[in-house]
């Protein structure tokens, strides 16, 4: 029997679904992580990211850092932080955290920078203070820019989520390693295509998003370029 | 807290090291290359056939969001544990990243240089080849300094199914609760990347020397991802 048709007899067996190693739970922790991760990050990037862009300070640091943090391996982090705070939620988060600062901190800062400085004269020109224009011209015209990051970000948090449960944690990976560990290659096929599938579902899920809260007038804009 | 960090480990273990060093930079300058071989005539072909653009950026842009520790799992039935189920998912990666500059930088060329080329005599590829590609090269740099960088971080990846390289050293720490080996690897992975990365910065200063006589090049934006 092929690979592809072992991991389909895996999906349908009805143990794969039920229990803690069953397939709803280990999806569930899988978002969990993620989504913890990823409201983690945001927190952290986006006003970072927006100060950054509105007031011009710190763009140096903030884009090189950005560069900077992509060579970072996870592996590594996850290894280091394991290694000196222990087996938990907590340090197995954080080099997924770390994983998703930059691509929002330079996405939002890249967009607030992009603005067109006529509309930034037109919205001082009618008045507005800076908290204004940075919410109510700066945000909305970033917009596509920012959702683009918190895409990218998301998605690598999705796919290295994975590696977590290298390190103990559940999650999708621990179809991965318990397979590889028990010489179960379905079962390491299965995890696989469910973390392929997770992960273009949250690009998706982000496609959406963007459809559903960016300002027409700003796709537009964005279309005619 | 005290940790397990001791500095002998490291003198002890300079031929590991070297040898890890070694396997890694082959595991992720090979996927450059292949990638880079592939994206320059796709990008062409998409900038001749702008039709098909779309398409194939919406599949590169699919491929990126595959976990790369997923693409491991599934190609091992078909290539083993060995190096080529590390180097063809990266080399997809690097595809992903590169075709899209390619194509923008390619499309980024001023009309008055395509036009000047086209009354100098020079035509279709032959265009692309001496006067457009020259021009793109520092857009196609950008995405292969991206591609290098990401590479040579995710190649420790593979390292948890089996596939040798500076990853080695964290499932050796972490399976021992040894930090040395960890941070080393930590240290020398982010070492090759900016050492790649001054490389590939380096041949762009090489490959574009009319950047330095005038003030005529673009300067390449810089920061946006993806």
């Amino acid at each position: 029997m092929n690979i592809v048709s072992r991991a389909v007899h895996w999906f349908g067996l009805s143990s794969s679904w039920t229990g803690v190693d069953g397939i709803p739970n280990r999806v569930g922790e899988h978002l969990y992580y993620s989504g913890l991760s990823l409201l983690i990050a945001a927190l952290i990037a986006l006003p970072l990211g927006l100060f950054v862009g509105h007031t011009g300070r710190g763009a140096f640091l903030a884009v090189n850092s950005a560069g900077a943090a992509r060579s970072l391996p996870t592996v590594g982090l996850v290894g280091l932080t394991v290694v000196v705070f222990g087996i938990g939620l907590t340090p197995t988060l954080l080099p997924l955290v770390a994983l998703a600062i930059p691509p929002i901190l330079v996405n939002t800062y890249a967009g607030v920078r992009q603005v067109d400085g006529q509309l930034r004269d037109a919205a001082n020109g009618m008045g507005m203070k800076g908290w204004q224009v940075l919410f109510q011209v700066e945000l909305p015209v970033a917009l596509p820019l920012i959702i683009l990051g918190l895409r990218t970000a998301a998605v690598q948090i999705v796919s290295t989520a994975t590696i977590a449960a290298y390190v103990g944690l559940g999650g999708l990976g621990r179809y991965i390693f318990d397979g590889l560990a028990r010489r179960e290659y379905e079962v390491m096929v299965g995890g696989a295509v469910l973390s392929v599938l997770l992960a273009l579902g949250t690009e998706a899920l982000f496609v959406g998003i963007q459809r559903l809260i960016v300002s027409p007038g700003v796709r537009q804009r964005a279309l005619a370029k | 807290m005290t940790w397990d960090w001791r500095w002998s480990w490291i003198s002890d273990h300079y031929d590991l090291l070297g040898d890890l060093l070694g396997q890694h930079l082959y595991l992720s300058v090979l996927p450059v290359l292949f990638g880079l071989l592939i994206a320059l005539p796709l990008g062409i072909l998409c900038v001749q056939v702008p039709r098909l653009y779309a398409p194939v950026l919406a599949l590169t842009s699919i491929f990126y969001a595959l976990p790369s520790l997923a693409l491991f799992v599934v190609l091992i039935d078909y290539t083993g544990f060995t190096g080529w189920t590390v180097i063809v998912p990266l080399t997809i990666y690097t595809l992903s990243v590169l075709v899209r500059n390619v194509v923008d930088g390619l499309r980024s060329v001023p009309e008055a240089v395509s036009q000047a080329a086209t009354a100098m005599g020079f035509t279709g590829v032959r265009r692309i080849l001496q006067v457009d590609l020259p021009v793109a090269i520092p857009v196609v740099i950008a995405g292969l300094r991206v591609a290098t960088v990401s590479n040579i971080s995710l190649v420790s990846v593979g390292s948890l199914i089996g596939i040798s390289g500076l990853g080695q050293l964290f499932v050796d720490g972490i399976q021992r609760s040894f930090i040395t080996p960890i941070i080393v690897g930590i240290v020398l992975t982010v070492v090759l990347a900016v050492l790649a990365d001054a490389v590939l910065v380096g041949l762009q200063w090489l490959l574009t020397p009319w950047t330095r006589t005038q003030k005529s090049a673009k300067p390449i934006p810089e920061g946006v991802t993806a």
